[in-house]
């Protein structure tokens, strides 16, 4: 004990400037990222399967995201088709409840307004329509029957798929256009001279089909005549029903405000104007709900990958203690440790989560294209997938890491 | 080495335990040891297991700090630094080599000897050729990308020996090297220790085999957590220095 005390102290006289601290020094990225791989490469069969539930949790989300993306995308490209200008006036209910009328000459008066590039309308009548004359009365399908002017396809924007449209020769004779549905009920598969429906007592001929119209689909339902031969057979009172305007696009919230005031300037509440492109996208909106419910189970999927990522580390970190022991030995800090596992979750949760967003892309693309929807997934939902599951795998391998770190080298290496 | 700058600091000990205990609860694992080992010794310490002799090593490796006493590892006082800083003292001055060699499987052996700097702050090229030069040195240039199971229980510990002076610390410390190995591939273990030491480096053998201490120039008998017997010690009342250090 004094040999040794009197050494120290020949030292100490020796020595008296005491060494410089040890420094850690930092490991660059690169190392990081590669001392994180190494945890991970070694049991792949493992890393798959953790990264696997990451992955579906993402997909989904991407899936909801990207199938109502596409969806909305899908109806933005045939409304931009269709047209969003067009708008609709119906009579109203009047004062004391009655069906109220619009006047005959609000047509016209419309289509004197600024801003209108066409109008046309509808009237409809209380005729009924068969398939012959031998169908019983009452199987009248609820196809209605009403009165075309000669210029309703340019304003609904109706194509013909066969034969023509009511022109003002035809318009005065018994002649008739289909809609889709119409013709179905009725069992017309084409136009021709020989076509005939049962329409009001006597024959028309079936000069037209129409294609199905998503703007106005009250029309695919409907038998279409002409407007005089409506007054002159059908006790039509000449009334339209429902006036169909194109505005310019521009002006179109103007021309709405004044629409209902210029078809009946009189009693202008008893109008009801509408512009059908708002209530189709008003439609396809109602399944936010079932998004918000499906992108919930998503998220409880991607909690659920992120349980079991933290599980893997866990007992990755219980498996590698004589690893983090000859670490600690060769100079590892605590920090480093921690980062090391810390960066093998990230890894493996940010492997997961590019797999969910390849799949998430894959199941939007498969489902849009058999809709025949263009397939859209939006940059900020593969973002914000991957910023997720690196926020999920940070948190769950904070408390792996932070244990590893925490384990004390000799206990570390005492376990073989 | 920062030790190599001024002529003055050569001759300061590698190690120096003063009245160094380590209880644990009510076990008292060493008791008042004081051992000093300068630049350049090849020494054992043997005794049987329980004797203590890990927890030294642990202690000397700064892996554990003592209950009570002093620690100089390489002149700084392990009491005053913190974590991270004996973290950094063991990745510059203390190499390790462990009796299970602690090779992770599946990683090449120059990856893996490589990995003895991984924390010294080098760049990864300078490593791998400073890790192909350490394996040419422990006669494994032909094993440089062998996996471990596909190296003998000899050459896996020479790949260990490899990472452990792949910086060229001033300290070695072997936990019972050859304590896996059978005797001929200890031999070899043993031999290239000695090269080691020829080659400057200190070297601490931490054993229980009587016959491998008798071998090695100094040899400290550890037993009931007690240094029983030091033959550097002999007269060092005269002869501080033990003679290998003054070469």
């Amino acid at each position: 004990m004094s040999a040794t005390n009197t050494i120290r102290e020949l030292e100490g006289a020796a020595n008296p400037e005491p060494p410089r601290r040890p420094k850690p020094a930092r490991m660059n990225p690169a190392d990081v990222l590669r001392v994180g791989g190494s945890g991970l490469r070694s049991r792949p069969m493992r890393v798959f399967l953790s990264a696997l539930g990451i992955a579906i949790g993402i997909a989904a989300m991407i899936g909801v995201v990207g199938i109502s993306t596409s969806s909305t995308e899908d109806l933005n490209r045939r409304l931009q088709a269709m047209g969003t200008n067009l708008l609709t006036v119906t009579p109203g209910q009047s004062f004391v409840g009655d069906a109220a009328h619009l006047p005959a000459e609000s047509v016209e008066m419309i289509g004197n307004m600024d801003d209108v590039e066409s109008v046309s309308a509808i009237g409809k009548t209380s005729a009924k329509v068969y398939r012959n004359d031998h169908t019983p009365k009452q199987e009248t399908g609820g196809l209605t029957v009403a009165a075309a002017r000669t210029d309703l396809p340019k304003s609904v924007g109706a194509e013909i798929v066969d034969g023509r449209w009511l022109n003002a020769a035809n318009s005065r004779y018994p002649a008739a256009v289909l809609g889709p549905k119409a013709a179905e009920q009725l069992g017309v598969h084409r136009a021709g001279p020989d076509v005939k429906v049962w329409l009001g007592g006597r024959w028309y001929t079936v000069v037209g089909l129409l294609a199905a119209n998503e703007l106005v689909p009250s029309l695919d339902s409907s038998v279409l005549v002409g407007w005089t031969v409506a007054e002159k057979e059908l006790g039509f009172d000449g009334y339209p029903t429902a006036i169909y305007t194109r505005a310019e696009e521009a002006a179109v919230n103007d021309v709405q405000s004044v629409l209902g005031a210029t078809a009946n300037p009189e009693t202008p509440s008893e109008t009801t104007v509408s512009r059908p492109s708002d209530a189709l996208a008003a439609k396809e909106a109602t399944d936010d709900a079932l998004s918000g419910l499906l992108l919930g189970l998503g998220g409880v999927a991607l909690l659920v990958g992120g349980v079991g990522v933290a599980n893997t580390m866990v007992i990755s970190v219980l498996e590698r203690r004589s690893e983090i022991g000859l670490r600690r030995a060769l100079g590892a800090t605590r920090g480093q440790i921690r980062t090391q596992f810390l960066a093998e979750a990230l890894l493996l949760s940010a492997l997961g989560g590019l797999g969910g967003v390849l799949l998430g892309i894959a199941v939007t693309g498969g489902y849009a294209s058999y809709q025949g929807w263009p397939s859209v997934v939006p940059l900020w939902a593969m973002a914000g997938g991957v910023g997720a599951t690196l926020v999920i795998g940070g948190l769950a391998g904070f408390y792996p890491a932070v244990r590893a770190a925490r384990l004390p080298p000799t206990e570390a290496l005492a376990t073989t | 080495m920062t030790w190599q700058a001024t002529g003055a600091t050569t001759d300061r000990p590698v190690v120096e335990l003063a009245g160094v205990s380590k209880t644990y609860g009510d076990v008292a694992a060493l008791r008042d040891a004081d051992l000093v080992i300068r630049r350049g010794e090849l020494l054992a310490i043997v005794g049987p297991s329980g004797s203590g002799k890990s927890t030294m090593l642990n202690i000397m490796g700064t892996l554990d700090r003592p209950t009570q006493g002093t620690v100089r590892i390489d002149g700084h006082d392990a009491a005053s630094l913190s974590d991270r800083e004996l973290s950094a003292l063991r990745a510059g001055t203390i190499g390790f080599v462990f009796q299970q060699f602690h090779l992770a499987s599946g990683v090449p052996a120059l990856d893996s000897v490589a990995d003895g700097l991984l924390y010294s702050g080098r760049p990864r090229g300078e490593r791998r050729r400073l890790a192909e030069k350490a394996l040419r040195r422990v006669g494994l240039g032909h094993r440089l990308y062998h996996q471990p199971h596909q190296l003998s229980g000899g050459e896996k510990q020479r790949v260990a020996i490899a990472r452990a002076v792949l910086g060229d610390p001033p300290l070695l410390l072997a936990d019972e090297p050859t304590g896996a190995l059978d005797s001929r591939s200890g031999a070899v273990v043993i031999e290239l220790l000695h090269e080691l030491h020829e080659a400057g480096t200190t070297v601490v053998v931490i054993t229980h085999d009587r016959d491998i201490a008798a071998t090695l120039p100094r040899e400290v008998r550890v037993k009931d957590g007690r240094l029983e017997h030091d033959s550097g010690r002999a007269g060092t009342s005269t002869s501080l220095v033990p003679e290998e250090a003054v070469r």
